[in-house]
């Protein structure tokens, strides 16, 4: 679970977030809707420790992880897919798997094997570098390295960008499966309002460093002013 | 074969890789910063020298060569983990001229103490190996036991260091945190960690540069190792600076540019060989020999 209290972010003089508080609870996933520059990756950083807050407090299972280290609070059970992957090119897939590895208490081998069982094509590729894969392969590896570590968080920026959209669509399944299987608390940022809505169990709106809607994603799915106002889908 | 072996030709070949795998050596620390913290370490050679000082000296006292050397690299290991934390750490982030302008001051300090402490009269060690060559049936091969003792330890250690890098954990998280920082301690790796390792790890090579320099004809002195420095210097420049084979390759051609033009021409241009080939290699290849793509993502 995390729950975020009164979290406000400056980068200089630029309010980035605004008092920001909302709750994401286990086994479910949250959505992070709103435009570009909304905060909504700011709010990813802010929780892995990567941007310090001005105030308030961040809270994984209990625990206030403001002021904590950026690779101590992913030791805690915090996995992120940060935006573009993060994938390491220079890197095979099998030596990105192994960095996921190393920080948990987990055997490499069966850890491997889970995720090659998980994501077919990144076994047929293990030993090849992270230059020759495509963008869906990318995105399951980054994926794929974060579950190895088995967090019971997963930060996840904008996962479907550059992704066509068969692509996009299968991904958003394996989300909502890993989400049930593992009962992950997950955080799952978009700018594709309209297809993490559809997998999402609650979802919150940001705007301009504000939460303007917080709820069910079926609320949020059915709110025609907050459809158009602020996550650019007009047609349902 | 042994009038073959004889030939002024072959032995200078093996002069200048007996020479070059110093130079190698010396890249190849210089390589190991670069990669993992962009700092180019001006320091590296009188870090090095500062070492070999504390350690070799302790034959003084009678202490066995072998310690001596032992001790050297300890010494500069923990001379490279605290210059990092110290000194290079606070400039992270700042412009890139700042380590460089802090890392020449500390050479300057490096050596006026090491005169200060030892003075700066030349000091022979005791070889551990003969200098003499080794003879068959009245000719000369021009390999010494000293010689074959400086090329085996050199390029042990660089398989050593290479194998570290390829095969191990400690290689992945240094080879990671140097690649990608921040998607690093996403993954919880311990970069700040890894960066003093990697200081470390480069201090220690650049001793094992210092104390076979040390050990040969050349003796220690607190600027001993300024020259070799320079030649480390161009070889990682040629090689790319971010590539370790490529920074082993650059020190070799070094050497037996220098040895042939030492013996063709005059000792007094040798050390234009390292200049004329860099000069080249930056006309044919900019980015550097070894370096696969032309520019570095930011």
């Amino acid at each position: 679970m995390i729950r975020v209290d009164n979290l406000s972010v400056n980068y200089g003089a630029v309010r980035a977030l605004r008092e920001v508080g909302f709750e994401a609870p286990s086994g479910q996933i949250t959505a992070v809707l709103g435009a570009n520059g909304a905060g909504k990756t700011t709010l990813l950083r802010t929780i892995s420790g990567l941007v310090k807050p001005r105030q308030g407090a961040i809270y994984i299972d209990e625990f206030d992880v403001v002021g904590i280290a950026t690779e101590n609070i992913a030791r805690r059970g915090v996995g992120h897919v940060p935006e573009g992957r993060g994938v390491i090119e220079e890197l095979t897939v099998e030596e990105n798997l192994r960095l996921g590895a190393l920080s948990a208490q987990v055997n490499l081998t069966d850890a491997l094997n889970e995720e090659y069982e998980r994501f077919q094509v990144l076994g047929e590729r293990r030993k090849r570098h992270c230059s020759t894969l495509s963008g869906g392969e990318r995105q399951m590896l980054a994926m794929a390295r974060a579950l190895i570590a088995r967090p019971r968080v997963l930060l996840l920026d904008e996962p479907s960008l550059g992704l066509a959209p068969q692509v996009t669509a299968q991904l958003m399944r394996t989300i909502a499966q890993l989400c049930e299987t593992e009962n992950l608390t997950v955080l799952l940022v978009e700018q594709n309002a309209k297809s993490a809505l559809r997998i999402a169990h609650r979802a919150v709106v940001l705007h301009l460093g504000s939460v303007v809607a917080n709820g069910a994603a079926a609320d949020v799915a059915a709110d025609e002013d907050l459809r158009r106002y602020y996550l650019g889908v007009v047609t349902s | 074969m042994s009038v073959f072996l004889s030939s002024s030709f072959i032995h200078n070949i093996f002069g200048g890789l007996a020479t070059g795998v110093i130079y190698s050596l010396v890249a190849l620390s210089l390589v190991i910063i670069w990669q993992s913290t962009h700092v180019l370490n001006f320091a590296q050679g009188a870090m090095a020298m500062f070492a070999t000082y504390i350690g070799m000296t302790e034959i003084d006292r009678g202490v066995g060569y072998w310690w001596c050397v032992i001790i050297s690299v300890a010494v500069g290991m923990i001379l490279g983990g605290m210059t990092e934390r110290v000194l290079i750490r606070p400039l992270y982030g700042k412009p890139e001229i700042n380590p460089i302008v802090v890392m020449v001051g500390f050479l300057g300090v490096l050596e006026a103490l090491a005169s200060a402490i030892w003075t700066s009269t030349t000091r022979n060690i005791t070889e551990p190996f003969s200098q003499v060559y080794y003879q068959d049936h009245g000719h000369l091969i021009f390999l010494s036991a000293f010689v074959i003792f400086q090329m085996v330890l050199a390029i042990g250690i660089m398989l050593l260091v290479a194998a570290l890098f390829r095969f191990t954990k400690l290689g992945l998280q240094l080879r990671a945190s140097a690649l990608a920082p921040e998607v690093s301690r996403l993954l919880g790796i311990r970069v700040g960690r890894m960066l003093t390792i990697g200081w470390m790890l480069s201090a220690g090579v650049g001793a094992i540069a210092a104390v076979i320099v040390a050990s040969g004809n050349f003796g220690l002195f607190p600027t001993n190792m300024d020259g070799i420095f320079v030649a480390g210097f161009i070889a990682a420049a040629i090689g790319g600076l971010e590539s370790p084979m490529g920074a082993v390759a650059g020190g070799l051609l070094i050497g037996l540019a220098e040895q042939f033009i030492l013996a063709y021409w005059s000792p007094n241009v040798a050390p234009l060989g390292g200049i004329i080939i860099l000069v080249v290699a930056l006309m044919v290849r900019p980015q550097g020999l070894f370096t696969k793509r032309m520019s570095r993502r930011v």
